[in-house]
């Protein structure tokens, strides 16, 4: 049994407002493996974005991680709990851009609109220069200007050479995103973390976008966190699968296994619910009831139990169910399949 | 045709926006972001109008509603009392009689409702506008509205940011339904929503529709969404309309290399799929300046010479079905079941 | 039907679904609580303005030089453990060798502090002819002297003069930015929403006023004005000397804000409906950033104050016998006269007092308006 690259365990990140406390993230567990792709999905106030923001120290206040802990498994060493890293210090800054990146959903946002494209790759190439190249003689910029070149032809943007001095606003939406892979994958990064990368971009670029972190994935070994609310697109990276309601894990598995047997009523529901281009046209889609709860107005108990159609009276609206096996490696949170209660840390 | 007549007569639509450079700002080109496009909308169908970014498919619906002026082009509209209207011409004074027929559902459910008015203010807007002044009378009217899209009548008091976005959208459709419009053209109304809630608002559509009995020009990027919800489909790229057909022949049997790289583009949730496959090479072209010959050339896996060198026309290759493309007769194209 | 009338909010969550925006501004408003106290102070500075003949303790123009520099008579609100306002008495003793008065406080003599006593006629309102005074000496005769912030060169009682002054540089204040938030959403306004032609002309005209030196154009405006013109002649044309060029800025970013307003969905919606182009305007666009011009129109009334204060001062602006602060800080022109009496320095006070208050409550009201979360 190898050492995961990132286990959270019991994660919990808490906002603090005025209005009231708003557990964004409550109890997250999960493994990623070694070059595993893990996808995470879930609808909006399930926690996802969130929880990403906890595994690199991003999260803004008035919100805080107040439990759990996240271990990185770091190229050399015993692994790291990023939770208790100060968000400011040399050790988490060191691990950002190196050894953890971010694809984010935005890649305008994402990068300076005052420098090219280039220039940002080169930076975080000298920057973390003795991560990636413990020992030899400093990089030089004809060589990093090279190693970027190179870069952008493996990532499949077009002549390179000069799209390494293009500004990012000068780029379509896929070759950007494209540009905001290679710098993630610049330093070599034991796991990257992909956060809607293609929610903005074209149907038919987001399948060649797809397809490249595909086949990066498995020419380099690197782990991959996949969010998304696409479950089409989940079914198509991942190999394993975390459900996410309302800041917690109700169900997780092989990816095999949550799209072919789904245990928990909202995997259930959520897939039955989505439009399809192979069902006949005009047709009712089956929905859950009610809608997302506010996130103020948490339910007690089971946070799915009052759009639940196999809530348990008396038992899912008073206690919190615990994340349970039922399957090989399938786990759920759902008390149809185990009566263990969650335990408040 | 059919026996049913047509409500929405669109004839060799175009809309360029002007390029300027320089401080004078001088006009050195267009971006003809609308490209002569021609299709008809039967009462009580729906057509769904779907391709990627800057195919056009906002512009077309904005032309229709006559938020801005097409600068070609004829939008015949079959009004409430028989006659029939050409829309492009007519200034804001001529068209405001007629706005009470065409109405709009818009993507953002966040913009869409004005923040400092209630719901009622919101969605008795256009019974206001239009006449209905006695405040009782546009009370009953507008907890029927709310009501029939699934919300509370009792709620009308409270502002917009009290709801999530799939109750802000159904209230911006019940405030679309305000005054029993002809047709209603819907931008994107889901592409903003869960993925939960998207399926609520599409059977709300669709039930809405037969009950009522509308006529729906429902534009969107997602092929699945699409299909749920149309009678017949209208594909678009770089501003051209390339494909129309009914939606099951459409998807079963695309007669377009695009049509067909599209739907073989949009990722199937399930792992067994086949995944991988030959995705579409190259970018969406730029409509600013678009390539010669077919707009879709570079990247068509079937492009000959005619093709780079003859913009194709659109052409019936069967009853009910246009393809714009020089080799629809003799390709095979697949599609996907259902 | 029942349901169709507004039920009363119960639950907190139902309280904030009905709240208009201008309630969840002033809840928001409410946490601050340095801005709330600021709101406070204004409120009782507004309420001085309304009617200052009654805080006044004499007639703020009855000179008599036999009473100058009169220092502070300070007020005590407990006579041992009682609570029973007194002041010290002064007395006068005759220079022998200036032959001026000088006054002295005497503590061992104190005259009590009545509330509501009569005194010197006004018009309350300038209707109501009224002769009740806030504050007061028991005796009738005004033979027990009252000068809570002491007196002048000329023997006028500073505190009902400071009190009179800030009814008008209050005043003039709010006027002047009244007429510049008139000008700026209206030409702002034109520019923002139609665009083209007025659009440049307006914005050229925004920039030329810009860049004309303020200082300069106030001086030579105020000093052309007629020396014969009655105060409140001069009081109206300062107010709109100083709104000519304020309202520059306002308009500007009302016009930013037509411009984004314009390609809302909400307004596309009303006009899809078939909206007039007033409604549009007034009844949709322009509530949506009427919080933010008053947030920023509060904070441009300090830079108003402090225009006619300093204008004033200079002897350019308001002119005595009119009373503003400007004025009474011409008092206190030259070092002998504030090494004599420094008590009249106070006006000075005042109105860093009120341009900090009017500063805080802006501010607040800026960060409770901005952004309007969803």
């Amino acid at each position: 049994m190898t050492t995961p690259v990132l286990a959270v365990k019991d994660l919990r990140v808490h906002f603090f407002l005025d209005e009231g406390l708003v557990r964004a993230v409550d109890g997250v567990s999960f493994d990623v493996q070694p070059g595993q792709v893990v996808g995470i999905v879930g609808e909006s106030g399930c926690g996802k974005s969130v929880t990403m923001k906890a595994i690199l120290q991003i999260v803004e206040p008035p919100g805080r991680i107040v439990g759990g802990q996240i271990l990185f498994q770091k190229n050399a060493g015993a692994p790291v709990d990023l939770t208790q890293l100060s968000p400011k210090s040399a050790e988490l800054r060191a691990i950002r851009g190196a050894e953890i990146a971010l694809i984010p959903q935005e890649p305008m946002a994402a990068f300076s609109p005052v420098h090219s494209v280039g220039e940002q790759i080169i930076e975080a190439l000298r920057l973390h220069e003795r991560q990636w190249r413990p020992s030899g003689p400093r990089l030089s910029r004809t060589e990093a200007r090279s190693m970027t070149v190179d870069l952008f032809r493996s990532v499949g943007i077009s002549m390179p050479d000069e799209r390494v001095d293009a500004y990012s606003w000068q780029l379509s939406g896929g070759l950007r995103q494209r540009a905001m892979i290679a710098m993630a994958l610049s330093c070599r990064p034991r796991l990257l973390i992909a956060d809607e990368p293609t929610t903005a971009i074209d149907v038919t670029t987001q399948a060649q976008i797809l397809n490249l972190l595909r086949d990066l994935q498995r020419r380099h070994g690197t782990a991959i966190v996949f969010i998304t609310h696409d479950l089409g697109v989940i079914a198509q990276m991942a190999r394993y699968v975390v459900v996410m309601y309302l800041g917690r894990v109700v169900e997780q598995g092989s990816v095999e296994q949550i799209f072919h047997e789904p245990k928990h009523p909202y995997t259930r529901a959520l897939l039955k619910s989505i439009p399809s281009v192979s069902v006949a046209p005009r047709t009712l889609l089956p929905t859950i009831a009610g809608s997302i709860p506010h996130p103020l107005g948490r339910p007690r108990g089971c946070p799915f139990h009052p759009r639940c159609p196999d809530a348990i009276p008396g038992l899912c609206a008073e206690r919190v169910p615990a994340l349970r096996p039922v399957g090989p490696t399938q786990l759920a949170s759902c008390f149809l399949y185990s009566r263990d209660e969650e335990v408040e840390p | 045709m059919s026996a049913t007549s047509w409500l929405l007569d669109v004839r060799h639509l175009r809309k360029s926006f002007p390029i300027r450079r320089g401080w004078n700002r001088k006009v050195v080109g267009a971006v003809a972001a609308v490209d002569d496009v021609s299709f008809t909308i039967r009462e009580g169908e729906t057509l769904g109008l779907v391709g990627e970014s800057g195919c056009g498919k906002t512009t077309t619906a904005r032309c229709i509603l006559r938020a801005m002026s097409p600068t070609s082009g004829e939008i015949l509209f079959r009004a409430a009392d028989g006659r029939v209207v050409d829309l492009a011409p007519l200034s804001r004074a001529e068209l405001r009689p007629l706005r009470p027929q065409i109405q709009m559902v818009f993507q953002d459910p966040f913009g869409s409702l004005n923040p400092r008015m209630t719901i009622f203010d919101n969605v008795g807007e256009p019974l206001l506008v239009n006449g209905l002044r006695d405040r009782r009378a546009r009370l009953d009217r507008v907890a029927d509205l709310l009501e029939l899209t699934g919300l509370r009548p009792e709620h009308m008091h409270r502002f917009p940011h009290a709801f999530s976005g799939g109750q802000r959208q159904r209230i911006g459709i019940a405030r679309a339904l305000a005054t029993e419009p002809r047709l209603v053209v819907a931008d994107e109304p889901v592409s903003a929503l869960d993925v939960s809630v998207q399926a609520q608002v599409l059977n709300l559509l669709l039930e809405l529709q037969t009950r009522l009995h509308l006529t729906l020009l429902f534009v969107a990027h997602d092929l699945s969404v699409v299909k749920h919800i149309s009678d017949r489909v209208a594909v678009m790229y770089v501003g051209q309309l390339v494909e129309l057909a009914t939606a099951e022949e459409i998807f079963r049997h695309p007669r377009h290399p695009y049509t067909a790289a599209l739907m073989r583009a949009v990722p199937v949730p399930d792992p067994h799929a086949p995944s991988g496959d030959v995705a579409l090479s190259g970018e969406v072209a730029n409509p600013a300046s678009p390539p010669a010959g077919c707009y879709f050339h570079p990247r068509c896996p079937f492009a000959v010479d005619v093709c780079r060198t003859e913009t194709p026309l659109i052409r019936e290759i069967q009853p009910g079905h246009l393809v714009r493309c020089h080799r629809a007769d003799e390709l095979v194209l697949s599609g996907v079941g259902g | 039907m029942s349901a169709l009338a507004p039920a009363l909010p119960v639950t907190a969550e139902e309280r904030v679904s009905v709240a208009s925006s201008w309630r969840l501004i002033w809840w928001r408003f409410r946490k601050h609580r340095l801005a709330l106290a600021s709101a406070f102070v204004l409120l009782a500075l507004y309420v001085v303005v309304l009617c200052p003949d009654f805080f006044s303790t004499q007639d703020p123009e009855a000179t008599e030089a036999r009473l100058a520099f009169i220092p502070v008579q300070r007020l005590h609100f407990f006579d041992g453990l009682r609570p029973s306002p007194w002041v010290p008495d002064v007395t006068g003793k005759r220079n022998p060798t200036t032959l001026r008065m000088e006054w002295r406080v005497d503590e061992s003599r104190r005259i009590p502090v009545r509330l509501f006593v009569t005194g010197y006629p006004y018009r309350l309102l300038g209707i109501i002819p009224a002769r009740t005074h806030l504050l007061g000496t028991a005796a009738a005769d005004g033979r027990e002297r009252l000068y809570l912030l002491g007196t002048d060169r000329l023997g006028r009682d500073q505190w009902s003069r400071l009190v009179h002054g800030t009814r008008t540089s209050m005043t003039i204040g709010l006027t002047a930015v009244t007429f510049s938030v008139v000008l700026g959403v209206l030409l702002g306004g034109i520019s923002g929403y139609y665009g083209g032609v007025a659009d440049a002309i307006i914005q050229r005209l925004i920039e030329l006023l810009q860049s004309l030196p303020t200082i300069p154009i106030w001086l030579a405006l105020t000093a052309a004005l007629p020396r014969d013109w009655s105060p409140q002649q001069v009081f109206f044309a300062i107010t709109v000397i100083l709104s000519l060029v304020g309202w520059t800025t306002l308009g500007r970013e009302v016009r930013g804000r037509f411009l984004a307003l314009r390609e809302e969905d909400f307004v596309l919606a009303a006009d899809l409906a078939g909206a007039s182009q007033g409604r549009i305007i007034f009844r949709h666009m322009v509530p949506t950033f009427l919080s933010h011009i008053i947030a920023t129109s509060t904070l441009a009334v300090p830079a108003m104050i402090i225009n006619e204060t300093s204008l004033s001062f200079l002897g350019l602006g308001i002119r005595p016998p009119a009373i503003s602060w400007g004025v009474l800080l011409q008092e206190a022109q030259n070092i002998q006269t504030v090494a004599l009496a420094p008590w009249l320095l106070v006006p000075g006070a005042v109105v860093i007092l009120s341009v900090l208050a009017f500063n805080l409550v802006g501010d607040g009201l800026r960060d409770a308006a901005d952004p309007y979360s969803q």
